[in-house]
């Protein structure tokens, strides 16, 4: 044993360089993985804060009545910290500006709401002010509607206030509350005083409540329920709010962890080809030990102590590697970051990280090693019976360890089995393509590269693609399993940015019109064209109640306590649409979108989304009556369908065809996009005068709330993928780097017998052209299907595919190879034989 | 097989599997060396000498025939255990020297005791490397040493494990007059010191009459087996 430590010990003492560079893949691979575990930690606590903004607390209880007195105790006594707000409608009036009114929701909190995120108001103090007297914070949509300006005195019922200031955002806001009306707050004291308290049937209060760290508020709410029953109280958890979110979140992890997997199978390959290399170097020195009497296990477990300590310091060194580019980046680029991370190491990641990448590479260093247990002792006497070619049993059992732990690591990455499969099978599939690859290309090089017709430069170069200890194999495998990884994340990086954008992205509606009658519906689409900000989209409203559910009537089902279908969803009134067609927010699921129907039809095709299918446990065929404003419509359900309820667009729980509901009253959605305050005060004054009775709900400043959680994904992409890439980069360039010890004899061979370094340079040019261009575009095909698998299996979203990106890349790795090829063979066209083989031998 | 004899070859035969059919480079050798002898195998190139030197030396198996080493027969032994025949009874000294490049003259020479486990033998390597003349160049690496350094250095590291035979494959094949000359009086009075039995491959007659016998190959059969008049 001690032999083996001192032999692996002292015979890489010549070598370091090139174990540096076997190990220098494994740095970054890790580096990269620790990096992306520990930054992803991080981002993913950020994002869970930002969306804690979104509820403002762990916590919210919301009541449409006054809280008991023994329930405030209770809320009171709960750990952590407690807030309370109360917020009623009512009519606000502008004495400076003729009296005008407009119906808000006046609000009025006690304690440090909110607990998470900021409520932002100009001028930045306004709220202690509003907490300490006379005085009202005003959304800032009011004032500029109104043209109401700070100190100006507003009446609120029996209240006369000044304004203090402008509300710009505050967490906490879900769409549906600030639909209805813009928030003014008061302080308790002066809601008091203004006397709407009295009419409480208005009236919704809410408890927020601050937990202490690892409290669950999944479990408070579940003894809250318990204790207050028969309040009907409605619970929030950010845990909702976050499935809110939707599907986004969940993209940017998987994303993140495709990234972390690309990144240490990158590192793999650069081991796994350096190491190769390396061993076949090795060849000569492990005979003469077999000669001295090493056996075949003290041969092979000299180089793999060599391989294991190389996987040792290359896991310390880059996670070091890893932490450091994750405390340092953001820190560096913290003026071009679009937010503040809270940086901390993610000691959980950082082991993970170190722990994977130790057995990935040591895994991928015993494949090249293997070769050591054939290597015969009669290679020291006698070169060409040296090599054992019979199929080694061992190598099989390699490769199903590498396929096991590959599959493994990929599932603990990717946190569910199927996604993990996903990826070890792709890379099973682009790792058989470019064998075959390479199998074939050297088969072609022999069989009909032209012996006389080209150049000898071009017949060397060609040649050198098949000829004994080519390196066609190792090259097509290492530089196209590198190019397919990092094209595989610049494509998805692309196709991910492209769904981010289309639910976050700037050209979304975001100013609503509600309650428009039918006759309304032309002037109004007049005045917002006239705006310069047309109606992008319109949506009849029929309001209806479900009163038979698959031929129970629903107070049946409500009352039987098996039926486990929510409450809810059998009590409230549906604001349902018809139309002709599917929006773009919306696809079916399953059946089929049926858009018309002749008048008078029995059984009306209609199409649920599918959240709610579920909820109320129905299925395509079976049948449900409403009553439509008194006239019972029976329907059976056409298709489902999924909507995109994040994209704030007019979308309904039931869509109707068109010939049915035409006739109910009804009124009409429609939204605009307006691109500055401005703007949506413009259009809000002009549908104010001229159609008092519509609703506008201004939803910029929720939409603000989502763009910035967006824009913080979309960087958190870019950062990730750029990085990775860097990294394929160095495993590509050292894959030529190591390739150059294959041919260095016979390069200076070449040289001794008169070739100029233009002949040789031309000789490498071909060879590596070929290669380089043979691996990227291998690369390339295999990534733009494995992004297309991405993006249908794991993304859910249309494939974006840019021919642009896609060639400008795979023009780049044929590049890298062939400057990285041509450069490093520098070295050896320039100094004099002797001392080029001294150095390398 | 007596106490004194080892090496004992018989019928031994080596066929190698080509493309165009098998191919017999060794065919039905026999003979017998007594411990302490030393032998030269000479003939043309091509003649199945260094096959013959592979097989006696346990580097490789025979196709057919039998091989006893120092009273082992290792003809039936698996590849690690001929190793273990070798790093107790074989030193080896080959044409292209064969230095570890990575490891230093003295550690080089440590190699075949270090595999067997065995410590505090440096000063014994470094008596050998004096006595080869190389006492100066312990901490020197294989590519700062001549070629008649570097066949030195192997014939040292061949006797640290003091081998009770010693095979040679054209030991002075790659060195000049002068050198190869210094190199041959140096393996014979080793081989004369430590009483090991020596078998010589090589093309050089004179060199081959220094043995005590010369057995000569061609096509891979042996067409004479002299003692050579002292």
């Amino acid at each position: 044993m001690n032999f083996i430590f001192k032999m692996a010990w002292r015979d890489s003492r010549a070598s370091r360089r090139r174990l540096a560079l076997v190990s220098l893949s494994v740095v970054l691979g890790i580096a990269a993985l620790v990096g992306i575990g520990s930054l992803g930690d991080n981002l993913r606590r950020t994002v869970e804060q930002q969306t804690k903004s979104l509820l403002g607390s762990d916590l919210t209880v919301t009541a449409r009545k006054a809280f008991p007195a023994a329930t405030l105790a209770y809320f009171r006594t709960v750990p952590g910290e407690f807030a309370r707000e109360i917020s009623l409608t009512s009519m606000v009036n502008f004495p400076t500006r003729g009296n005008q009114r407009r119906l808000v929701q006046v609000r009025a909190l006690e304690g440090n709401f909110p607990f998470y995120g900021e409520l932002v108001t100009e001028p930045a103090d306004t709220m202690a002010k509003v907490r300490s007297g006379n005085f009202a914070l005003l959304e800032e949509t009011i004032l500029v509607q109104f043209g109401v300006q700070v100190g100006d005195e507003v009446r609120i019922g029996q209240g006369t206030f000044t304004v203090a200031g402008s509300l710009k955002k505050i967490p906490g806001e879900s769409a549906a509350v600030a639909m209805f009306s813009p928030r003014v707050y008061l302080s308790m004291a002066s809601l008091e005083a203004t006397g709407l308290l009295k009419r409480q049937g208005f009236m919704t209060q809410r408890a927020h409540f601050k937990l202490p760290a690892g409290t669950d508020p999944a479990a408070l709410e579940k003894e809250m329920r318990e204790k207050i029953k028969g309040e009907r109280l409605q619970f929030a958890t950010v845990e909702e709010r976050k499935r809110d979110l939707g599907q986004n979140l969940k993209d940017v992890y998987s994303f993140l962890s495709l990234v972390g997997f690309i990144a240490l199978f990158l590192g793999a390959v650069g081991v796994a080809s350096a190491m190769h290399v390396y061993v076949r170097q090795k060849v000569a020195t492990v005979a003469v030990l077999r000669c001295l009497g090493a056996s075949a296990r003290t041969s092979f477990a000299i180089y793999l102590v060599q391989g294991f300590f190389i996987g040792v310091l290359g896991a310390v060194v880059g996670a070091a590697l890893g932490i450091g580019v994750q405390l340092l980046l953001p820190t560096v680029l913290k003026d071009f970051l679009p937010f503040q991370v809270e940086l901390f190491v993610s000691w959980a990641a950082v082991a993970k990280g170190t722990l994977a990448g130790l057995v990935i590479c040591v895994l991928f260093t015993l494949l090249p090693l293997l070769t050591v247990r054939r290597v015969s002792p009669l290679l020291a006497i006698r070169s060409a019976q040296g090599e054992n070619t019979a199929p080694d049993p061992l190598r099989r059992w390699l490769y199903a360890g590498i396929a096991v732990a590959v599959t493994g690591f990929a599932i603990l990455q990717a946190g569910r089995w199927q996604v993990g499969l996903g990826f070890a099978l792709m890379m099973g599939l682009g790792f058989g393509t470019l064998a075959g690859m390479a199998l074939l290309v050297t088969w072609a090089a022999k069989r009909f590269v032209p012996r006389r017709s080209l150049p000898y430069t071009w017949r060397q170069g060609l040649a050198n693609l098949h000829r004994p200890n080519n390196r066609t194999v190792l090259l097509l495998l290492s530089l196209g399993l590198g190019t397919f990884l990092m094209l595989t994340l610049v494509l998805t990086r692309s196709t991910l940015l492209a769904k981010i954008t289309g639910i976050g992205g700037g050209s979304r509606p975001n100013l609503m019109f509600f309650d428009i009658q039918d006759d309304q519906i032309t002037r109004l689409a007049a005045l917002a064209k006239a705006n310069g900000t047309p109606l992008v989209a319109q949506a009849p409203i029929v309001t209806m109640k479900l009163t038979m559910l698959k031929g129970r009537p629903a107070e049946e089902v409500l009352k039987d306590p098996k039926s486990g279908i929510p409450g809810w969803t059998l009590r409230r009134e549906y604001r349902s649409s018809y139309r002709g067609a599917l929006s773009d927010t919306e696809k079916v699921t399953a059946g089929k979108f049926i858009g018309r129907v002749a008048p008078g039809e029995a059984r009306v095709p209609v199409s649920v989304e599918e959240g709610l299918a579920k909820d109320l446990q129905i299925q395509l065929g079976d049948v449900l009556t409403f009553d439509v404003q008194g006239v019972p419509v029976t329907a059976y359900i056409a298709s489902l369908r999924q909507v995109e309820w994040q994209r704030m667009q007019p979308n309904f729980f039931f869509v109707f065809p068109d010939g049915v509901l035409e006739a109910a009253p009804k009124t009409f959605l429609a939204a605009v996009h307006v691109g500055s305050p401005a703007e949506s005060a413009r259009l809000q004054q002009a549908v104010g005068r001229e159609l008092p009775s519509i609703s506008a709900i201004d939803l910029a400043l929720i939409l603000q709330t989502f763009d910035s959680i967006f824009s913080k994904v979309a960087f958190v992409i870019t950062f990730m993928a750029a990085f990775t890439v860097v990294t394929g980069v160095i495993v590509l360039a050292g894959a030529v780097l190591t390739g150059r010890f294959q041919r260095i004899r016979e390069t200076v061979l070449l040289r001794t017998l008169g070739a100029t370094r233009r002949q040789l340079r031309q000789i490498q040019l071909v060879e590596y052209t070929v290669l380089g261009m043979l691996a990227a575009l291998t690369g390339g095909a295999l990534a733009v299907l494995g992004n297309a698998l991405l993006a249908r299996f794991l993304f859910k979203t249309p494939v974006v595919f840019s021919p642009l990106v896609l060639l400008g890349s795979v023009a780049a790795a044929v590049v890298v190879t062939v400057a990285t090829g041509l450069l490093t063979n520098r070295g050896v066209t320039d100094h004099p034989p002797l001392e080029v083989l001294r150095q390398e031998t | 097989m007596s106490e004194q004899t080892m090496l004992k070859v018989e019928r031994l035969t080596k066929t190698y599997r080509t493309a165009g059919g098998p191919l017999t480079v060794l065919h039905e050798v026999s003979f017998v060396l007594p411990a302490g002898s030393s032998v030269a195998v000479v003939g043309p190139s091509g003649s199945g000498k260094t096959t013959l030197l592979g097989l006696c030396a346990g580097l490789d198996r025979p196709s057919s025939g039998s091989v006893t080493l120092a009273n082992e027969p290792i003809g039936a032994l698996d590849e690690d255990a001929r190793a273990l025949v070798r790093n107790r009874h074989v030193g080896f000294v080959f044409q292209n020297f064969q230095l570890i490049p990575t490891l230093t003259a003295l550690e080089n020479v440590l190699v075949p005791v270090e595999l067997r486990g065995e410590a505090g033998r440096e000063a014994e390597a470094r008596e050998l490397l004096a006595r080869v003349g190389l006492g100066e160049r312990c901490d020197h690496y294989p590519v700062q040493l001549s070629g008649g350094e570097q066949q030195r250095t192997a014939l040292a590291r061949a006797f640290i494990n003091r081998p009770k035979i010693l095979f040679c494959d054209e030991p002075t094949g790659n060195l000049d007059g002068d050198t190869a000359a210094a190199m041959v009086e140096l393996i014979f009075g080793l081989n004369r010191e430590r009483g090991t039995t020596l078998v010589l491959v090589t093309h050089d007659l004179e060199l081959a009459r220094r043995c005590q016998r010369i057995i000569r190959l061609k096509t891979g059969a042996v067409v004479s087996d002299q003692t050579v008049a002292a």
